[in-house]
């Protein structure tokens, strides 16, 4: 068992590293830029997907999805971040509570 | 401007506590799984990436062998590779700092790097959340750990929402153009149908694949 955790201990901190290893000259490439730069957009939505509908290998709709509309709701309004966070978590835990 | 890093640094903590609640559920789940409290603390400390973190404690726990869970858990792990491409232009690290900084490579500091208009701001969002998740994420294994589920579930306090509503948030400021919106619709749609049908994790992996095929093809 310890091997495995020392193993993915030390792959992940190399995955983390290789990223922020790359050289600028590569990334000087416009395309790479465009593609660094969308990267997060496009990975930042499928977790705001996965964090709302997953629950465990299955789909669901729960409190969860409330919370997000709030957020949406509060974020056109232009709420500080904070708000947005708190309103969220107060919808899920209210409508779980009922 | 003080206000504005006093912002950043109040954000990074608020998403360092909503974040790190799961630290509980992680703690206490890899003790379930048969791990020892030493074990998940380190798991914890030195993986320091959630996802990777719960795939290897799931695989143990499905029966799965040791070493297959730590495969599963470095696929996982290459999306932080994905964040590193984006930071490190942004962030501009090298030597001692870029080495310890790898470690706080995960979705949460990225994020609140990404949306800042400098260097500065920059690294200031990316480590000041990357360590207010790391102390919280680490003190919360080692309470689920000792305490398990008796500190109660994270999900009554609605914080399973609250994680959304935070990447929601910083996600925002990019959806100004049209091309962000309809790569942040796909991607989460991606994700969304693949959840099912992939094991955890690969759904967002794939998702990132939107933004590759966007960025070779379109252009502004």
């Amino acid at each position: 068992m310890w091997a495995a955790i020392l193993l993915t201990a030390l792959g992940c901190y190399l995955l983390k590293l290789a990223g922020l290893s790359v050289p600028d000259s590569l990334l000087a490439h416009p395309t790479m830029q465009r593609v660094a730069e969308l990267l997060p957009v496009a990975m930042l939505a499928a977790l705001i997907g996965t964090q709302t509908f997953g629950a465990g290998s299955a789909l669901t709709i729960d409190p969860r999805l409330a919370g997000l509309a709030v957020a949406v709701a509060a974020l056109l309004l232009r709420a500080p971040f904070l708000v947005v966070v708190a309103l969220a978590a107060v919808t899920a835990a209210v409508l779980r509570m009922l | 401007m003080a206000s504005a890093r006093r912002q950043i640094v109040r954000d990074a903590l608020a998403v360092g506590i909503a974040t790190g609640a799961y630290g509980v559920s992680f703690g206490a789940i890899a003790v379930a799984t048969g791990l020892d409290v030493l074990q998940a603390c380190a798991l914890s400390a030195l993986v320091f990436t959630g996802a990777s973190q719960f795939a290897f404690v799931g695989v143990v726990a499905a029966g799965g062998a040791p070493m297959a869970g730590a495969a599963t858990a470095l696929l996982l792990g290459s999306r932080n590779t994905l964040y590193g491409l984006r930071l490190t232009s942004l962030l501009g690290l090298r030597g001692a700092p870029r080495a310890a900084g790898a470690q706080l490579v995960i979705d949460e500091s990225t994020a609140m790097a990404v949306t800042r208009h400098d260097r500065e701001h920059a690294r200031l969002g990316f480590f000041a959340t990357g360590l207010s998740v790391f102390v919280l994420w680490n003190l919360a294994t080692l309470a689920g750990a000792l305490g398990g589920r008796a500190l109660g579930d994270p999900r009554d306090l609605g914080l399973d929402a609250a994680v959304g509503a935070a990447f929601l948030a910083l996600l925002w400021p990019r959806l100004t153009t049209p091309i962000n919106r309809a790569i942040a619709v796909a991607a989460a749609l991606v994700a969304v149908a693949l959840l099912p049908l992939v094991p955890a994790g690969v759904p967002v992996l794939v998702a990132a694949g939107v933004a590759v095929v966007a960025g070779l093809g379109v252009r502004r």
